[in-house]
């Protein structure tokens, strides 16, 4: 099949690029665009490690051709600092809380608690646990998780 | 060995929140994973894996997929086992030979049978489907009873049994025991095939230099010896493999150990010349990563007295390997160290068997056996409870070892090194509100649901020392099992620490930093930490075993202390006074009593790199220290009862749980989960405790929800996470931990392991919580995962 061309926004960037059309939104983040901080887990909507922000909402980019993409907006974890140098409220948050250890899903974990706070800036503790019950960790069992986002949306 | 403060509130920085320096490069995507390294010219692989349970390779047609454009090799297991050596198991089974694709015959379904290398990995999956193998089935065998048999098929006919390790070990006078006890109770409980199954996958990629000769290695693994046994596979010398342990690890808890994998992708990057990676997909993960853990039939006696006193036991435990085995029928040998947990039984019969069967073999996963030992020790206690009409809390407090009786020898040889066990249980009961549950509990009960509160105590045996090895082979005569750290001081002044291995999410970096930054009295973030390769790593044996803390802590603080001798010593010609009459301060070196009489840490290290004139005499110019440090109670071979000191350290945790089951659906719900643990001097407590949250998690998994399905003609049914459950954030509730130090004598903080913490006694306090809620309706579970559909048969059996 003919390789198809793109224009889409990654982290305040306009990018066109040539991708073949069975390429994965996460293949082409991180092979092409080589944005590895987008992580792949199980590769079938599950794990949730390859979270990033489309227009805002929180999709899985292994479940999604990079095609689909164009003209759309797009927001990994390297998209989530104000500035270089500086880490976002959230981000801030995991640190303080200890709220990763392997790292591995934190990127996911990072873009849907962003996406939760965009929408709640105050969410409750059952919210918190509603909005991240499809991200999978298997380092932290949630608590210091839900630690962060709390410490990053109580602290005004 | 210490001469340092071993009370927490002493210390300048041990024990202290801090952020992890890990956290930084993560929060913002910039971790070095094996999956994000990409060399120029990578080639990619995918793998062909057998359907069946158990088959002989007729024919490999591989013509379809090598005309495929951007395919560049096809090679089989008849070519790759000719060209290297087969991997042999940690047991004396020499016929037990394993390679890194199947050889002439495939022995679990999912097997490696040959690979396909292409531009990408789109093309090498394209290619693979391409590939027509011709195979004929042959018998196979999934019941591990079974396999045991005489008359079952053997999984390796050379090896002319299944049985690959069977040993029956007796500590003390068992028989006498139990014709002295007033009761005895039977038993059988079964934990079931699951894993750690990290969120990362195995990935590696593996680059040949014929201008070096060096083969480098980028791989996400924890694995002991690892480098050595891929050079000894690939018949390179051992300083021919270099393995980058500055990757970062996406979660491992102990199965991350891809030797077949880095064979492979060795012969293949060594024969093509070019960089070759593989990234496992989440099925070949599951299937053929060779990463399932313990799958164990317990038959288990305790004898008793009727005031609760239980004095021997007689366990059984049947481990199915699987197919192929490493080191998983060790296993078996690390509950040697706490055979009879947290209690003062007198006398053990333990049966240890390792059976083959045509599974995916099984790999080390946290607490290496002991997970599935407390949960097997700790239903009995229960169960002990139930006959005597007894309280299963103070069953347990009739039987644990009192805080004055450490250093306690158990009957299988090892010394528990300190503790205070019934203190921690009652610090957990006490924060659980016992009382308060205890009505929660009932009110659910007359509410119409089945609810139950569990309790478990147990012991996470910690600093690796890996005395199974000699007990389980004899052949084998490994004594030591140390690790290493380098500190140097640099002309600017600036601290940093080199460690030897790689980190999966244990925050090594942080650990070490805070540990010389104790030490030499520095800020632990000016400290920087690297990983060594492991071409200019001295001896590690890796993060398994729940060893860092204690070992590497150990030889972190043994560099340091070593460089701050030396400043102390410099200092003391400089001033004109002995070593003795110093006190360092990290800022400074100054006389006793005399703050004036100074040298600033500035100077001493200007002296020691630049001003050799004022060395004293004979002294190595530079500030650079190693230490190498043996595992504290470890250097000794078993005796020929098979009793051996196994680890030095013993943590210990007590969980409370309290459990609801709606009868309508089967489905187990946790509404209080408390655990007291004690792991002796938290160096990070952030860290103690966010594994301690995480092995609970992993434990309700193991205890409600995870399993490796096969089904009867051998197929794998659990390949995708809609089919093997994980526990999300609904699934695994709030919890709590409370604290408790009872150092270690041991070590040099106090510190004791606690990277299985958690997962060590939740399956058991989860079972045991949902049995006290089936005993309402006199129905009770012995297997794991309790599962809804389990919970639900149960029941309608008593409806």
């Amino acid at each position: 099949m003919k390789n198809i061309s793109i224009e889409l926004t990654v982290n305040g960037q306009a990018i066109s690029s040539t991708v073949e059309p069975r390429t994965s939104l996460v293949d082409y983040l991180r092979d092409e665009l080589r944005l590895t901080g987008t992580h792949v887990g199980c590769e079938h909507g599950i794990c949730g490690a390859c979270t990033v922000l489309l227009n805002g909402d929180p999709v899985r980019s292994c479940c999604m051709f990079a095609v689909q993409a164009h003209e759309q907006t797009i927001t990994t974890v390297e998209g989530l600092a104000p500035e270089r140098g500086q880490l976002s409220k959230i981000q801030d948050a995991f640190c303080e809380k200890h709220g990763l250890q392997c790292g591995f899903c934190t990127p996911g974990m990072l873009i849907t608690c962003q996406a939760l706070i965009n929408k709640n800036p105050h969410p409750s503790e059952a919210e918190i646990r509603h909005a991240i019950s499809g991200n999978l960790c298997r380092c932290t069992g949630y608590q210091q998780i839900v630690d962060a986002v709390v410490h990053a949306t109580q602290e005004v | 060995m210490s001469n340092l403060p071993i009370t927490p509130a002493q210390f300048t920085y041990i024990g202290k929140h801090r952020r992890a320096v890990e956290h930084r490069r993560f929060v913002v995507g910039k971790g070095n994973y094996a999956g994000d390294v990409l060399k120029p010219g990578t080639l990619h692989v995918a793998i062909v894996a057998s359907p069946y349970a158990s088959a002989k390779i007729l024919a490999i047609d591989a013509s379809a997929a090598l005309v495929l454009p951007g395919v560049v090799s096809v090679v089989t297991g008849a070519e790759i086992n000719a060209a290297v050596l087969p991997v042999l198991p940690g047991v004396d089974a020499p016929e037990v030979r394993r390679f890194p694709l199947a050889d002439e015959v495939t022995r679990y379904s999912g097997e490696w049978v040959c690979v396909v290398v292409a531009k990408s990995r789109a093309i090498a999956e394209d290619a693979a489907e391409l590939i027509q193998v011709t195979y004929e089935e042959l018998p196979f065998v999934l019941d591990p009873e079974i396999a045991i048999s005489d008359a079952s098929h053997h999984v390796h006919e050379k090896a002319g049994t299944n049985l690959i390790f069977n040993r029956q070990f007796v500590w003390g006078p068992v028989d006498e025991d139990f014709a002295k006890c007033d009761h005895q109770l039977s038993y059988r409980v079964k934990w079931a095939r699951s894993s750690t199954v990290p969120i990362e996958t195995f990935a590696l990629t593996c680059d040949w230099s014929d201008a070096t000769g060096i083969l480098d290695i980028w791989a996400s693994v924890q694995m002991p010896k690892y480098p050595e046994q891929i050079a000894n596979a690939l018949k390179l010398s051992t300083n021919a493999v270099r393995v980058h342990y500055d990757v970062d690890v996406g979660g491992s808890y102990g199965v991350k150990r891809g030797l077949k994998h880095a064979i492979l992708l060795g012969y293949l990057a060594k024969k093509l010349g070019k960089p070759v990676r593989f990234i496992e997909d989440r099925l070949e993960n599951m299937r053929g990563g060779d990463m399932q853990g313990p799958d164990r039939l317990f038959e288990v006696s305790l004898g008793f007295q009727k005031d609760g006193e239980i004095t021997c036991m007689k366990m059984r435990a049947l481990e199915d390997i699987g197919a192929y085995a490493g080191r998983s029928p060790l296993q078996l040998g690390k509950p040697v160290g706490a055979i009879s947990g947290p209690y003062r039984i007198k006398s053990v019969a333990y049966l240890a068997q390792a059976v083959l069967t045509n599974k995916t073999p099984q790999e080390a996963v946290r607490g290496f056996g002991q997970a599935p030992t407390n949960y097997a020790l700790e239903s009995g206690i229960d169960k002990v409870a139930r006959f005597l009409g007894m309280d299963s809390i103070a069953i347990r407090k009739r039987n644990l070892i009192n805080k004055d009786e450490f250093p306690y020898l158990i009957p299988s040889g090892t010394h528990y090194d300190s503790g205070d066990y019934a203190t921690v249980l009652d610090k957990a009961l006490r924060e659980a509100n016992l009382e308060e549950l205890i009505k929660q509990r009932d009110t659910m009960r007359a509410d119409g649901k089945l609810a139950g509160i569990g309790i478990s105590s147990c012991l996470e045996p910690s600093g690796g020392n890996s005395s199974f090895e000699p007990l389980f082979n004899p052949k084998n005569e490994t004594t030591t099992w140390m690790e290493s750290c380098v500190v140097k001081i640099d002309l600017g002044g600036q601290v940093t620490a080199l460690m030897a291995t790689s980190t999966s999410g244990q925050a090594h970096e942080t650990m070490v930093s805070t540990v010389v930054g104790e030490i030499l009295l520095q800020e632990p973030d000016s400290i920087r930490v690297l990983h060594a390769d492991s071409l200019n790593a001295l001896p590690s044996n890796s993060p398994v075993g729940s060893r860092m803390a204690i070992m590497l802590g150990g030889a972190a603080a043994g560099a340091a202390k070593k460089l701050r001798a030396k400043l102390i010593t410099i200092a003391a010609a400089q001033l004109q006074v002995s070593d003795q009459d110093l006190i360092f301060t990290g800022s400074q070196v100054h006389v006793a009593n005399h703050p004036e009489k100074n040298i600033s840490w500035s100077e001493l290290v200007a002296i020691a790199h630049r001003k050799f004139h004022l060395l004293p005499k004979d002294m190595e110019p530079g500030l650079q220290e190693k230490f190498v440090w043996e595992v504290p109670t470890g250097g000794e071979l078993p005796d020929d009862q098979g009793r051996v000191q196994m680890y030095p350290c013993h943590s210990f945790e007590s969980h409370v749980v309290l459990v609801s089951i709606d009868p309508d659906t089967g489905k187990a719900s946790i509404h209080r989960y408390v655990c007291g643990h004690d792991c002796g001097v938290m160096i990070s407590p952030d860290v103690v405790h966010g594994m301690t949250y995480g092995g609970i998690a992993h434990g309700i998994g193991a205890a409600l929800m995870e399993k490796f399905s096969y089904s009867p003609e051998g197929q794998f049914l659990s390949g995708t996470f809609m089919d093997y459950l994980l526990p999300s954030s609904s699934e695994v509730p709030a919890i709590t931990i409370v604290d408790h130090c009872t150092p270690s004598p041991l070590t040099e903080f106090g510190q004791k392991g606690s990277g299985e913490a958690g997962y060590l006694g939740s399956p058991a306090a989860i079972a045991n919580a949902i049995n006290d809620a089936l005993a309402t309706i006199n129905a009770s579970i012995d297997y794991l995962p309790m599962t809804p559909n389990a919970i639900w048969n149960a029941i309608q059996e008593k409806n």
